[in-house]
């Protein structure tokens, strides 16, 4: 195999940006949302937590066309972006949001899971002991959390590391903004002659999966706390 | 002082109960379910009786009537729970300081005092999972102390440990009863801890308040009741 070429770099540097920051985007609101799914009880949870599910079910290129209603230079948040002189759509920024959406559900049902599972009767100690809510959640509920906040993050970044279909739609392919991984390969696989670069960007992108799942097994191998010394 | 009513109905148990105390260990003793930890419970605001009023040395911490309910963590209230729960990711040191940290007390326990008293130096930089049971309660009764309470709950603090660490932690909290002045509340249904520790005893039975008495009086009936029992098989 030989050496990427010059533009398949760009691709790759360019789907692992979009991988990190549609992750470290998302978190914050996934934190937040997780925390809502799992300690509160309100009107319209239902219906949230089926909108959370919608972009699983939803064939991409739907979801990348929303985007593209919500975001373009004609949608409703794209003009409001566009005053204060962002443009997302057909941006790599907009790629970050595509990849961020996709992403969105398991990272929330990741964290939702872990924050299900830490022991509420360790809260209620903390309670006792004079913390506060904000406290609790940073000092108890994270730390014990951080398991599945991390295995959350690995897969929303694999995810999105692999997004194709909502990409394409929202901000197209263009040559060093929005040509992503996968989208170099389906160019290539469209081009005469392109088959030894889908061999070179099929097998880095076996590297980088295979390096995420590694991770979240080095993740689910557990954290030095749980290794009891003695019963 | 302790005055305390609550009403409190669960599907198998009803609570119904009021008593005033002025001593300063005062055990709740009964059966289990007889619903000793509902008043610890609520004692702490973990619990929101459907109706009652709470106060500790005259202040409320809640009356449903007047709707008062003073938040779990501004009641100042520390409490060692029946199975410790100390937080498995912090190591001693900062289990031990979690409540000083959260209230952060101008006055009150020092930590080193706490450390000394219940031996807990060599102990500090270990995780919660390599303690043994009476370990771990000698931190989680460390830990509560040092949130700076006005009341110390201690909920069968000694079940589930084997002999020698029973009646080491029972010496570890006879030595903090004689040198800490902290009003203590004791859920037991061990009659031996009750004499050791208590200075009055409210007895319980399915929710309800069978006897409240002191312990000299406690004690007489236990050994009366012995008696009796060894006359009769004698």
């Amino acid at each position: 195999m030989t050496a990427l070429a010059p533009d398949e770099w760009q691709a790759l540097a360019l789907s692992l940006r979009v991988g990190l920051l549609s992750v470290i985007g998302a978190l914050p609101f996934a934190l937040g949302l997780a925390w809502l799914l799992s300690r509160k009880r309100f009107p319209g949870r239902l219906l949230l937590e089926a909108l959370l599910f919608l972009p699983l079910i939803l064939p991409p290129v739907v979801t990348g066309y929303a985007l593209l209603a919500l975001f373009g230079t004609h949608g409703p948040l794209g003009r409001a972006l566009d005053s204060i002189g962002i443009v997302v759509a057909f941006r790599w920024t907009g790629a970050v949001i595509a990849a961020a959406v996709m992403g969105f559900p398991l990272l929330v049902l990741s964290i939702r899971v872990a924050f299900d599972n830490v022991d509420r009767r360790l809260e209620a100690a903390a309670e006792t002991l004079g913390a506060g809510a904000w406290r609790r959640f940073t000092t108890i509920v994270l730390p014990l959390s951080l398991r599945g906040i991390a295995a959350g993050c690995v897969l929303a970044f694999a995810r999105a590391f692999g997004e194709f279909g909502a990409t394409i739609s929202f901000v197209s392919n263009i040559p060093g903004e929005t040509r992503t991984l996968p989208i170099a390969i389906y160019e290539l696989l469209n081009t005469p002659g392109g088959m030894p670069g889908v061999h070179r960007l099929a097998i880095v992108s076996l590297i980088v999966a295979f390096a995420a799942a590694a991770g979240a097994a080095v993740i689910a191998a557990g954290a030095p706390w749980r290794r009891s010394h003695r019963d | 002082m302790i005055e305390l009513s609550l009403c409190h109905a669960y599907a198998d148990l009803a609570l119904d109960l009021a008593f005033r105390s002025d001593a300063r260990t005062l055990a709740l003793f009964g059966d289990s379910g007889a619903g000793k930890t509902s008043v610890l419970n609520a004692i702490a605001g973990l619990l929101t009786p459907q109706s009652g009023r709470i106060a500790l040395d005259g202040e409320c911490l809640i009356d449903t009537a007047q709707g008062i309910c003073v938040p779990v963590a501004q009641r100042r209230i520390g409490y060692v729970f029946q199975d410790g729960r100390l937080f498995a990711h912090l190591n001693v040191r900062r289990n031990l300081l979690y409540g000083t940290d959260a209230r952060n007390p101008q006055s009150g326990i020092e930590f080193a005092t706490i450390v000394d008293l219940l031996e807990l130096n060599s102990l500090l930089e270990r995780r919660p999972l390599t303690l043994s049971g009476g370990e771990r309660q000698r931190v989680a009764i460390g830990r509560a102390l040092l949130s700076h309470p006005r009341a110390l709950l201690l909920d069968e603090p000694l079940t589930g440990l084997h002999a020698q660490a029973r009646k080491q932690v029972l010496d570890y909290l006879r030595r903090l009863k004689r040198e800490l002045r902290v009003f203590t509340v004791l859920v037991t249904h061990q009659a031996d801890e009750v004499g050791a520790l208590a200075d009055e005893v409210v007895r319980l039975s399915a929710g309800r308040i069978v006897r409240q008495m002191p312990i000299a009086q406690f004690v007489a009936r236990r050994v009366a009741s012995a008696a009796s029992s060894r006359s009769e098989s004698g």
